[in-house]
């Protein structure tokens, strides 16, 4: 399996993917599922233009990457899955049947959600979704950037980031 | 009416330094209004730059990543704004040139600050003799 890290950001791809994780991962591709930005050929335009031109972006729906994972994962090129949502990543793990790991990269404030780490705000729902994922057997973390410590979920939903 | 002509927008502190060294230099800080992506969501930050544009009135956006979130969030707002001009990569020279720009609009000195900045980007003591030399250790 060469993809490095299956990612929820609610910036999708930014300077942190790009450059914070890119660069010390040599990212060679990235896989973008969200149903908005596969619709769009302009939002993809406006994520290609983010990119080195040598770093390949796949534009995938959940059921398009659902399909195309098993081509990504024996990619031997390192590369990157992300997400915008916790939703979305849950349903591409059932969907598929294969991802093992799951990081929490980036989800911020929004009505309804409770800080549980300086870049990381969930709703009870999302909480559930999260859990339902790691009793499916999926190792949860956060770690927004390579130089901080992976976080585990009990660590995350007790806020130990914030101590 | 405002006399901010332009937005920086960016990671961290980033907006926040460079307009600090803009009124060091320049004794200027009338010209930009900074904006952080800090602890935002890609939603709040078109909102806040939406925002910031809007009490300009502002034709530029100068931003830090070309894959940053702010530039992303500055296109979007091109995209309703076609005259809006989205400058990526900005360094302190840019902005010194755009402060003290006499052009007849912030377009055109946008792009004389562009290529002011370009041109600041280099290795000092470098020269085309030297270019390959590395030093042994």
């Amino acid at each position: 399996m060469t993809i490095e890290m299956y990612r929820i950001d609610d910036r999708l791809i930014h300077g942190q993917v790009v450059v914070g994780w890119g660069q010390p991962l040599d990212l060679q591709f990235i896989v973008l599922v969200d149903e908005e930005v596969a619709a769009s050929d302009w939002e993809q335009e406006l994520y290609r233009m983010g990119v080195p031109p040598e770093m390949e972006v796949h534009f995938e729906s959940v059921a398009s990457a659902a399909t195309r994972l098993p081509g990504f994962q024996a990619d031997p090129r390192p590369g990157l899955l992300l997400t915008g949502d916790i939703n979305t990543m849950a349903r591409l793990v059932e969907a598929s049947g294969s991802i093992q790991s799951v990081t929490l990269g980036g989800i911020h404030h929004k009505p309804g959600r409770m800080q549980r780490l300086r870049y990381v705000f969930l709703t009870p729902s999302e909480e559930g979704e999260l859990r339902a994922l790691a009793r499916g057997g999926v190792a949860v973390s956060a770690q927004d950037v390579p130089a901080a410590r992976a976080l585990t979920l009990d660590e995350v939903l007790g806020g130990e980031g914030n101590r | 009416m405002s006399s901010v002509r332009a937005v920086v927008a960016g990671h961290g502190d980033f907006a926040a330094g460079l307009l600090s060294a803009v009124l060091q230099i320049t004794g200027r800080d009338d010209v930009f209004v900074g904006l952080s992506n800090r602890a935002l969501s890609a939603q709040d930050v078109d909102r806040a730059l939406r925002a910031a544009v809007a009490a300009g009135p502002v034709q530029v956006i100068f931003t830090d990543l070309p894959a940053g979130s702010c530039t992303m969030a500055a296109r979007r707002l091109q995209r309703e704004d076609p005259l809006l001009v989205v400058v990526t990569g900005v360094n302190l020279a840019t902005l010194l040139d755009f402060v003290f720009s006499e052009g007849p609009d912030a377009v055109s000195a946008a792009g004389s600050a562009v290529e002011k900045g370009r041109a600041a980007l280099a290795i000092a003591g470098a020269s085309p003799a030297r270019g390959g030399e590395t030093r042994d250790h």
